[in-house]
């Protein structure tokens, strides 16, 4: 254990932040190398944890010019790494009320138009720091199958990396953010026990049941707590 | 980053035990038991690292030293440099903080009429609710009822919660679920539309939604989507507060924001304010590491303490017992509570069960502590951290193969990422700081007892006692939310305001001089932690070289 120990604190990484050279220890994420070398970030940083998007980063290495992207907060650094975070992306956003449309393709390109002039380039799908088939998707919108769009853009961050990279000015996480949502809203059948639980709330159902344990003293509620039926697995 | 071979060593021993602990059956401990193993090893019952409060409307209450320091902290204005005739925005109702509180309350205030201002410190929509991975709790199968659900959260918060708010927050849960399946979120569901719900640690029924894992995410996404269709809501990234505004009628009005990217001073002048600004992760109390997200820094507490606000069960945080321990770019991440309701097990170095995987957070949190420290029976990686297994190749065999992939995509892929396969492989554990129990005292519309100020969510207390179940955050964010977006309209529609000032503002630092602390108190609110590895020497470090953070005063 000492070994490990003494090896993850002496290997030091060469990387490069905008171009600029830094020194780091292995086993750092590019976001912890950033703070290490001395960054106290405002943007490109949201949650830490992979959930949030805010840390979008395009990055390569001096010998191999080919560009990545990650998330800074969930990716490792790596020797002769150049980074730079693109934490914001110009995309025009559509206003639209949610209520008022129907769940076809119709009036998807309504609102995105330019989504029939998508000729199948990957450039998105190579952008994905989450592994998002994004062209797939995006032919699946165009055929109106909205449950596959919604299967597999469901892990989407909307960090914006595939509109930067989107030939036709495209913007495929917002594409798919509305067909999410029209998805949920009409194309998943709809909970009948939740909207009979709604209903015998409104109505006051249970609100005599709560006055009785509100006005229950504690030793007797602690023992109704301890003895109430537990649904099993 | 593999296993290294000795923990592989443990690893085997896990693995030769998991015929046998799937059918061994911890029973759950007493609501007596609980208080018992709590006192002993919970966190909150240290006594270092915390300290009484000088002043305010909690003083000689004790709290976490570092949320201490934020309560107690100095003004980043000074009033007299402050001209508070120039109105930068002229609003109803101003939000503070866009996670699901901050974004329910502006949906509902806008729908009831008002002006709506979002002023939020990261993006719109970064906060903790996005990283929320389990679910959210709603009484809405035919064998449950809002009172059972009542019931689990009052015993899982030791009896000690506002009995109003739990009420509130359970009567109004399937309506929230609902509104939110409205908006068009993708809940997980069966064929015929029933929702596929799971029992998390302390409940006696199944009623957790959740979208996969990424229940935060997605909920958060259609919100985000709704605030920027809706008219007369207007929002502000990289903006955050840094002081309240009061008339002098000593009714909250408005609130002075900072363009963190220039320092520039706005002011905004509101008929009421809703402080949604989550919780304090970011403070690390006790030393722990967090889930929490970049801006959780307590923010909200801070300027309503200083405008009057008490605090209720300030010195309760939620440690979750299950926060990654391994690889060290992990450490403090949530691993979500769905594993134990799958069926994952917590196992010490020598394949044995700690505790029941479905005791309620605190106590499973007491057990790992316990395990790990008096026990000795923790496994320690190379950096030096310690920890338990949680067995999660189990769920496959319980449930079938192929269910770790299919309910925990989100978990998987991040491991994956590390070359950690979470379907053959376990994951290190130990508690780590996840959430703060108590906070600013509320009615249950979330209002304070400072006239015009509303802190609905994780700022505002009371709801959850001393220990909160999972699912029921992310539900406390909805349901007050609305009820605070819904009733914040309706005062602003009626109030009338006077004469905006600072002084209370004035009378703060008046009083912090008088205690002789003004030198050894940081500036509050933090705003953001600061990790850069140098001191941030080229701001004004107006007091003393021992701030490590908030070091700028900004007016």
């Amino acid at each position: 254990m000492a070994e490990a120990e003494v090896a993850e604190k002496v290997r030091m990484l060469d990387i490069y932040i905008m171009e600029k050279h830094y020194q780091v220890p292995e086993g750092l994420t590019i976001q912890t190398a950033l703070e290490y070398c001395g960054y106290r970030l405002i943007r490109g940083c949201g949650c830490r944890g992979g959930s949030c998007g805010a840390c979008a980063t395009v990055y390569n290495f001096t010998h191999d010019p080919t560009l990545r992207y990650g998330l800074a907060c969930q990716t490792a650094v790596e020797l002769d790494m150049c980074v730079v975070q693109i934490p914001c992306f110009p995309t025009a956003k559509p206003i639209y009320d949610i209520k008022k449309l129907r769940p076809t393709v119709d009036q998807v390109l309504g609102i995105y138009p330019d989504l029939a002039t998508c000729f199948g380039c990957n450039n998105c799908t190579q952008s994905c720091p989450q592994d998002i088939e994004v062209m797939d998707f995006m032919s699946a919108a165009l055929r109106g199958d909205f449950p596959a769009v919604t299967a597999e853009s469901f892990e989407c961050v909307m960090c914006g990396m595939c509109a930067a990279r989107c030939p036709q000015g495209l913007s495929p996480y917002n594409i798919a953010m509305l067909i999410r949502r029209l998805h949920g809203r009409y194309l998943l059948p709809k909970s009948k026990h939740l909207e009979e639980k709604v209903k015998e709330i409104e109505e006051g159902k249970y609100d005599a049941e709560y006055e009785k344990l509100r006005s229950t003293p504690m030793e007797e509620l602690r023992h109704i707590y301890d003895e109430r039926w537990i649904e099993p697995k | 980053m593999p296993y290294p071979p000795y923990m592989e060593e443990s690893i085997r021993k896990l693995e030769a035990s998991r015929q046998r602990r799937m059918k061994e059956e911890i029973p759950l401990i007493s609501s007596d038991e609980r208080d018992i193993i709590v006192r002993k090893y919970h966190p909150d019952y240290r006594e270092t690292g915390k300290r009484k409060l000088l002043l305010g409307p909690n003083k000689d209450e004790t709290m976490p030293e570092e949320l201490a320091n934020q309560l107690e902290g100095n003004s980043r204005v000074d009033p007299d440099k402050v001209d508070l005739s120039k109105i930068g925005y002229d609003v109803d109702v101003l939000i503070i903080g866009s996670g699901g509180a901050g974004l329910s309350a502006a949906l509902l205030a806008q729908e009831n009429g008002a002006k709506v201002l979002i002023a939020t410190k990261l993006r719109l929509g970064d906060s903790n609710t996005i990283g929320a991975e389990g679910g959210t709790q709603a009484a809405d199968r035919p064998n449950d009822s809002p009172v059972l659900h009542y019931l689990d959260t009052m015993g899982g918060g030791h009896f000690e919660n506002v009995p109003e708010l739990v009420w509130a927050m359970a009567r109004d849960a399937p309506m929230a679920i609902k509104w939110l399946e409205d908006l068009g979120v993708n809940w997980d569901k069966e064929t015929d539309g029933s929702m596929r719900e799971l029992e998390l640690a302390g409940e006696c029924r199944r009623r957790v939604h959740s979208c996969k894992d990424y229940t935060g995410l997605e909920v958060m996404r259609v919100l985000r989507d709704e605030v920027r269709c809706r008219d007369n809501i207007d929002y502000i990234e990289f903006e955050p507060a840094i002081e309240l505004i009061m008339d002098d009628e000593g009714q909250v009005a408005g609130a002075i924001l900072v363009n963190l990217e220039t320092n520039e001073l706005s002011l905004v002048r509101a008929k009421a304010v809703i402080v949604a600004t989550g919780g304090l992760g970011r403070l690390h109390t006790q030393g722990f590491p967090t889930t929490n997200h970049y801006g959780a820094t307590a923010d909200g507490l801070a300027m309503a303490y200083r405008v009057g606000c008490s605090l209720i069960y300030g010195d309760s945080i939620q440690y979750h017992p299950t926060g990654a321990v391994y690889p060290l770019q992990f450490v403090g991440i949530l691993i979500t509570e769905n594993v134990r309701a799958l069926g994952g097990q917590i196992i010490n170095i020598d394949g044995e069960q700690v505790a029941c995987n479905l005791e309620p957070r605190d106590i499973l949190a007491s057990f790992e502590i316990r395990e790990c420290t008096e026990r000795h029976k923790g496994i320690t990686t190379p950096a030096g951290n310690v920890g338990v297994w949680e067995d999660i190749p189990l769920i496959d065999m319980i449930h079938g193969e192929g269910t770790i992939a299919r309910r925990l995509p989100s978990l998987v892929h991040k491991f994956s990422r590390f070359n950690i396969d979470l379907i053959h492989e376990p994951v290190l554990v130990y508690p780590t700081l996840h959430y703060q129990n108590g906070g600013v005292r509320m009615d249950a519309n979330s209002a304070t007892e400072v006239p015009g100020l509303w802190v609905p969510g994780e700022v505002g207390g009371g709801v959850h006692g001393r220990n909160r179940l999972g699912g029921n955050a992310t539900l406390d964010i909805y349901v007050f939310g609305r009820r605070a977006g819904r009733e914040a309209t309706r005062y602003a529609k009626e109030v009338k305001l006077g004469k905006l000032t600072l002084n209370h503002v004035r009378q703060w630092q008046k009083e912090l001089e008088w205690l002789g602390i003004v030198k050894e108190r940081p500036f509050s609110p933090m705003l953001l932690p600061n990790y850069a590895r140098q001191p941030s020497d080229y701001l004004a470090d107006l007091y003393t070289e021992k701030l490590q953070s908030g070091l700028v005063k900004l007016a």
